[in-house]
């Protein structure tokens, strides 16, 4: 099967920054995709090169099979949902979505009845005649996603589209993009610096900084496998302790403990292991026992916040300090700052990363 | 929503200062009005109602000559600042160009530089074009438009381009994303959004052009002069209220065309441009 969308050895420079740097990208055809990233890592610019908005310094871009490197944006066979909406002021919502159908010189008629479609499957029935001004955010949002989706774009693209939402319209609009996509089986791309999007959404997630792809995969395998620090950093949160491979199975941690944490990197190497709050376990002191397969080191409580379904401990070891998230328990049944405890884990419960 | 209200002896202060502030507006014009009707050669002294100064205007033929010097000239010299005053307020607002900073400098000097060098300016320019290049300009109704449009540019760009700095520059992106030209992405998103701007500078560039007297009366030649020169002159040989008359037809026009641009701009809400 042709890939949607495929970016091989593609730079992009403005001026003397390097905005995007060496990428390759493949997108599935019918994928939800998310570039995640902080800002300025270069997940928009990789984004509007797919739309045609920025041409890349070097490489080449190919959507369904067709080099399309500086191909202009008015000849792609992909739609844009802009980061705040980018709808014409002085144009009713019908005159909106109807603008590419009209640009392709669709007959009249024909583009506002398909702009129509377009409106109700976005459930804005009746708001034709409105303006863009006369809309809520959420209603501006869908209005931008008619917009785009009446073109029957080949891919569809999404930068930030949910990013001036409030949080439970946001939540709200996650669930219908994603039905959305599965019922058209269109791909989408989907740039968002919210992690926890990313996460619910995609069926694959590409982590970029500084203009660098660090990882491409699903959400599952980016977050239980990630491939460096800063993945595992940028992606929910972890505990990075820091060690030293010494050989395949086990690392030595800055404290000198040999702890069992398989890893293909070379004898010497400095890692860190990756251990998520949740998936570290909190016993009393001396409970454990070395046999179970688990590895343990012993701390003190330092601090516990209360999130109501969960508590996060903070937990002071001999030379860092580690969280530990639990399922919230009886307040008697909690340990409390000062305690003695010991946190374990297995194998699986961590990674390795560079 | 509450707002605070002045009360007591500020209320009264700040009563009585509006209306001497409104006196000093409007005092006069409405002086100049009232002496417009006046039976009487001497300005400022009544001598009963009579249109005949306006008749007189209607009649007098250099008055009317003078009128159609100053309509052609605005009406020229506005359609030319406006095309040129636009498409500069674009090229420096959209992009980057070597040289840009002098030209965006050159291009705002005739607001700052007083009208008397500029007359000067172009008087100089006009006459050495025959040294120069040969070429024999006669002053008259051209070298006024000329000036006129070389400094109703300036004003002209200057509103336009505030008018797309407040313009989403994403907008002219999704036209082109939504399968716009270039071209098809100006006319239907940018023009439509900066229309208010170019009326705007349009109507500042009729309004000045209508107004000047002394960059005119610099390079004004013989049996073409503008309305305002032709007034000016007049004053030197002994005030009528025939300048009376001429001022408040002026007064009218200008009202008229600021009250046309707002009705103009309100009537914007229709439908889509795009055909």
């Amino acid at each position: 099967m042709t890939a949607a969308v495929e970016i091989s050895d593609v730079t992009k420079r403005f001026g003397d920054v390097v905005a995007v740097d060496n990428i390759d990208l493949t997108i599935a055809d019918g994928e939800f995709f998310a570039m995640l990233g902080p800002s300025g890592c270069g997940k928009t610019t990789t984004l509007r090169m797919i739309a045609g908005l920025d041409f890349p310094t070097e490489g080449s871009l190919k959507i369904f099979g067709d080099e399309v490197g500086t191909l202009p944006p008015n000849k792609r066979p992909v739609n844009t949902v802009f980061q705040n909406y980018a709808l014409f002021p002085h144009m009713s919502v019908l005159d909106n979505v109807s603008f590419g159908l009209r640009m392709q010189k669709v007959d009249k008629a024909t583009a506002a009845a398909r702009a129509k479609e377009s409106i109700e499957l976005v459930q804005l029935g009746g708001y034709e005649k409105r303006r863009p001004n006369q809309l809520s955010g959420g209603q501006q949002q869908r209005v931008a996603l008619a917009r785009a989706l009446v073109n029957e774009p080949k891919v569809l693209l999404l930068d930030e589209p949910l990013g001036a939402l409030d949080l439970k319209l946001r939540q709200e609009m996650q669930g219908e993009l994603k039905s959305l996509q599965r019922d058209l089986g269109v791909s989408f791309v989907f740039v968002t610096h919210d992690q926890e999007e990313a996460l619910t959404m995609s069926d694959r997630i590409a982590v970029m900084n500084e203009g660098k792809l660090l990882q491409v995969g699903s959400p599952e395998e980016i977050y239980e496998r990630p491939a460096n620090r800063f993945v595992a950093d940028f992606i929910g949160q972890t505990n990075l302790i820091e060690g030293t491979v010494a050989d395949e199975t086990t690392i030595v941690l800055t404290n000198g403990a040999r702890v069992a944490a398989p890893s293909d990197h070379a004898a010497g190497t400095a890692v860190a292991l990756s251990l998520r709050p949740e998936r570290a376990t909190l016993t009393p002191a001396g409970a454990v026992e070395a046999a179970d397969g688990r590895t343990s080191v012993d701390g003190v409580i330092a601090g516990v916040t209360y999130l109501g379904n969960a508590l996060v401990y903070d937990v002071a070891l001999d030379w860092m300090t580690i969280e530990v998230r639990e399922e919230n328990r009886p307040a008697g049944d909690r340990p409390s700052p000062g305690d003695r405890v010991a946190v374990s884990w297995t194998t699986s419960d961590a990674s390795v990363v560079v | 929503m509450s707002v605070a209200k002045p009360r007591g002896a500020t209320n009264t202060a700040l009563g009585l200062n509006a209306f001497v502030v409104y006196l000093f507006f409007y005092a006069p014009i409405l002086l100049l009005v009232l002496f417009s009707f006046s039976d009487d050669n001497i300005v400022g002294r009544w001598g009963g109602f009579t249109l005949d100064w306006y008749r007189d205007f209607g009649e007098n033929d250099e008055v009317q000559s003078a009128l159609s010097v100053s309509v052609r000239v605005a009406i020229i010299s506005t359609l030319i600042s406006v095309v040129l005053g636009t498409m500069a307020a674009l090229a420096l607002e959209r992009f980057r160009f070597r040289g840009e900073r002098v030209f965006d400098a050159l291009l705002y000097l005739p607001v700052i530089i007083p009208d008397v060098t500029m007359a000067v300016m172009m008087l100089i320019f006009f006459t050495s074009l025959d040294d120069l290049i040969g070429l024999q300009v006669t002053k008259g109704f051209s070298t006024i438009t000329l000036s006129h449009v070389a400094f109703s540019i300036s004003f002209v760009s200057i509103v336009v381009r505030a008018r797309l700095a407040g313009m989403n520059q994403t907008l002219e992106e999704a036209a082109q994303d939504l399968y716009a030209t270039r071209w098809q992405a100006f006319r239907h998103v940018t023009f439509p959004q900066i229309m208010p701007g170019i009326a705007g500078g349009a109507l500042l560039a009729l309004t000045l052009s209508l107004d000047d007297v002394v960059i005119t009366q610099f390079v004004a030649g013989p049996g073409s002069t503008t309305l305002p020169v032709y007034v000016f002159g007049l004053i030197r040989r002994g005030v009528t209220p025939l300048i009376n008359a001429v001022s408040v037809v002026m007064l009218g026009a200008s009202i008229t065309l600021v009250l046309l641009s707002l009705l103009a701009q309100r009537a914007r809400g229709g439908s889509d441009p795009v055909a």
